[in-house]
């Protein structure tokens, strides 16, 4: 604690809820509460329902949620193989061939989401790329978009293994293969968990790339909230963003408890 | 190589760059030979190359030129698991993820020793190391202590040739180290044909436990010899001060002795030039109070500056004629004041001469044997290299002076 008297402790308490509860959590609450209405036009909603979630249960929106969910799950396995690969590569790399890959994966994150769907869109409408129209090019997106963060986050965890491990585990005889499987990925496995949940995440929630590729009988729920506020079902696309933040939050959940037992320090 | 033993080691002109161009040189032209069966420690202070010496042998750092032979076999180009050797780090580096039976077992299913042998030979390196009832434990359910005892373990498994430890003792704490010192003095006994590479800063360490020492300094190697060898008749002015404490006096050879400030001291010359200049090593011990008994002149009389008592011993810190002089006397009776006059003396068969030019940044050139012949300053002309039988003849840069010795100490 940096802070050490009584009443400046209350004093940043008192500020950081200040700050959060506006900021963070209420906005949370809103799409909670409105996900449950029938209208709101005083200072509470009113008229509780669970038509909205019913819908959800039965319509195209489970379909959509489905999608998500498959989307993300493939994008994440995408992004951490790629990301693993290319920061496990760029540590043998030269300092400066790696900064050269840092950038590389950095591009997709610098670059306007719009864009890279839209360039995606006029690469691969041509044979004989031709993935214009299957799932396949909403994930090629999704995995582009995220990768970047899983490398980071690989890259800092491998910064901060200690490399007496893998000379120790070679010392023993132990080939390179056999050390990446046996040494090397399970002491990453920690941060491996936390890349891939944080690659599920960003990869449930995207809008913009999707909006520009995304083919019929692959409408990634996101769309579909869009599209409901768009045409002025605000409290139905409260529900499927309900919905879709449930679904995230739970597999982070169940990545977490991977990620516990993977700990070992 | 000639009759080059099975796991002996040899660094044949082995040099280590880093930076751009190389600029940044961490070890210079290092020879070395390791017999089968041998410690040898590698001392030096930190930065001084004794670890960049032993990650070369290891096979994780490649030398820019030079090579490294492990059992006569020419291992610079190899990657580190094809080099059979076992090795102990400092921070022991156990498999956090593996009990403490898997860690030991992990080069043997490495290097795919059959299923139904592991497990005998896990249980052996266990019980060698006293950590056998360990074995089903996570590392971080050791202490320190514990854990570098299954590093240990884990480096015997796979039964190696040559043992590399580097620093390993240096993260326990004093008591726990001499327990470790005297535990790995009784492993090379019971596994008397491993070859052992040991680095580490602390002389202790390898005066206890090296059958050789090769001081490193600036990365470079300054001399090499037995224990005793080191601290009885240092060859140059850094060994002296880095194994064990010394009092350096400058001398100009004189007669039968030298003189010093003024005063002739009567010390073996033998080889020596008359008028050259040298440093005069005496080691606080061998340093007695009052005049000297034998009238050989050997008597130093000073002004105490500091005193310290240190339970056993005594160590005064006398200024004579503005050089320091440092003696460690047994317990005395009555503890000497500050700024009082004393006489010291000490025999003549304490003085070692160090002649000028091998010490400060002199580069130790010679071999490893008896006690070297110590050559003077004058320039000398050969041919760097290994001849018949292992001698190593040595090439003196102009202006230092030479040391030669053949053979090397095996025990």
């Amino acid at each position: 604690m940096l802070v050490h008297s009584k009443a400046a402790r209350r004093a940043v308490h008192a500020l950081f809820f200040l700050l959060f509860v506006p900021v963070f959590a209420l906005p949370l609450l809103v799409i909670v509460g409105a996900s449950f209405a029938t209208s709101w036009s005083g200072a509470l909603p009113s008229g509780l329902t669970l038509t909205h979630y019913q819908d959800i249960a039965r319509g195209d929106s489970l379909h959509a949620l489905i999608t998500s969910v498959l989307t993300a799950l493939a994008a994440g396995a995408a992004a951490l193989t790629a990301g693993t690969w290319a920061a496990l590569a760029a540590e043998k790399l030269g300092r400066r061939t790696s900064r050269l890959l840092d950038a590389l994966f950095l591009l997709p994150v610098a670059v306007p989401s719009v864009v890279v769907g839209l360039s995606l869109l006029v690469a691969f409408s041509q044979r004989p790329f031709l993935l214009n129209g299957t799932p396949g090019i909403v994930i090629i997106a999704h995995t582009v978009l995220v990768t970047a963060f899983a490398y980071q986050s690989v890259t800092a965890a491998l910064a901060r293994l200690d490399p007496a491990y893998e000379q120790c585990a070679a010392g023993l005889g132990a080939r390179p293969a056999y050390v990446l499987w046996r040494v090397k990925l399970p002491l990453l496995l920690p941060s491996l968990t936390a890349a891939v949940g944080l690659c599920f995440a960003l990869s449930m929630g995207e809008l913009s790339a999707t909006m520009m590729i995304y083919p019929p009988d692959w409408m990634p729920l996101p769309v579909h909230v869009f599209a409901a506020t768009d045409r002025g079902s605000l409290f139905t696309g409260a529900a499927l963003a309900v919905a879709l933040m449930a679904t995230t939050l739970l597999v982070l959940l169940a990545v977490s408890r991977i990620r516990t037992r993977a700990s070992y320090r | 190589m000639g009759a080059a033993p099975e796991a002996g080691i040899r660094f044949d002109e082995v040099s280590v760059a880093y930076g751009r161009h190389g600029g940044n040189t961490v070890l210079d032209s290092f020879s070395l030979t390791v017999e089968p069966g041998e410690v040898m420690a590698l001392l030096g202070p930190s930065g001084s190359g004794k670890t960049t010496a032993l990650r070369t042998v290891a096979g994780f750092v490649r030398p820019v030129s030079g090579r490294v032979l492990i059992g006569g076999r020419d291992v610079t180009g190899l990657p580190p698991y094809r080099r059979g050797i076992g090795m102990v780090v400092q921070q022991y580096a156990l498999f956090p993820h593996m009990k403490v039976a898997e860690n030991v077992a992990f080069g043997l299913r490495a290097q795919k020793v059959p299923r139904a042998e592991i497990a005998g030979r896990v249980a052996e390196a266990l019980e060698m190391t006293g950590m056998a009832t360990y074995a089903g434990r996570h590392p971080r359910e050791l202490s320190g202590g514990q854990q570098q005892r299954v590093a240990i373990a884990r480096a015997l498994a796979i039964r190696p040739g040559v043992l590399l430890l580097d620093e390993p003792l240096s993260a326990l704490d004093a008591q726990l180290r001499s327990g470790m010192l005297a535990e790995l003095a009784r492993l090379h006994r019971e596994l008397p044909d491993v070859t052992i590479l040991y680095v580490t800063h602390d002389q202790v360490e390898a005066l206890t436990l090296a059958d050789r020492i090769a001081v490193l300094d600036k990365a470079r190697l300054r001399d090499c010899g037995t224990p005793q060898q080191l601290y009885r008749r240092p060859r140059t002015a850094f060994t002296a001060s880095f194994v064990g404490s010394a009092n350096l006096l400058p001398v100009t050879v004189a007669g039968d002795g030298v003189r010093f400030a003024g005063r002739a001291l009567t010390v073996p010359v033998a080889g020596v030039a008359e008028g050259a200049t040298a440093t005069l090593c005496i080691r606080p011990h061998l340093v007695g109070l009052g005049e000297s008994p034998a009238g050989d002149g050997n008597t130093l009389r000073g002004r105490i500056t500091e005193v310290q008592w240190r339970g056993s011993t005594h160590r005064l810190q006398v200024d004579v004629d503005g050089h320091r002089i440092i003696a460690d006397l047994r317990e005395l009776r009555e503890t000497p004041a500050l700024g009082e006059e004393i006489a010291l003396h000490f025999a003549p068969e304490d003085g070692v001469l160090i002649p000028e030019g091998i010490g400060g940044d002199g580069t130790y050139e010679g071999g490893a044997g008896g006690v070297g012949a110590l050559g003077n300053g004058a320039a000398e002309e050969g041919t760097r290299g290994w001849g018949a039988g292992g001698q190593w003849t040595g090439k003196q840069e102009a202006g230092r002076a030479g040391l030669s010795g053949t053979g090397s100490r095996h025990g």
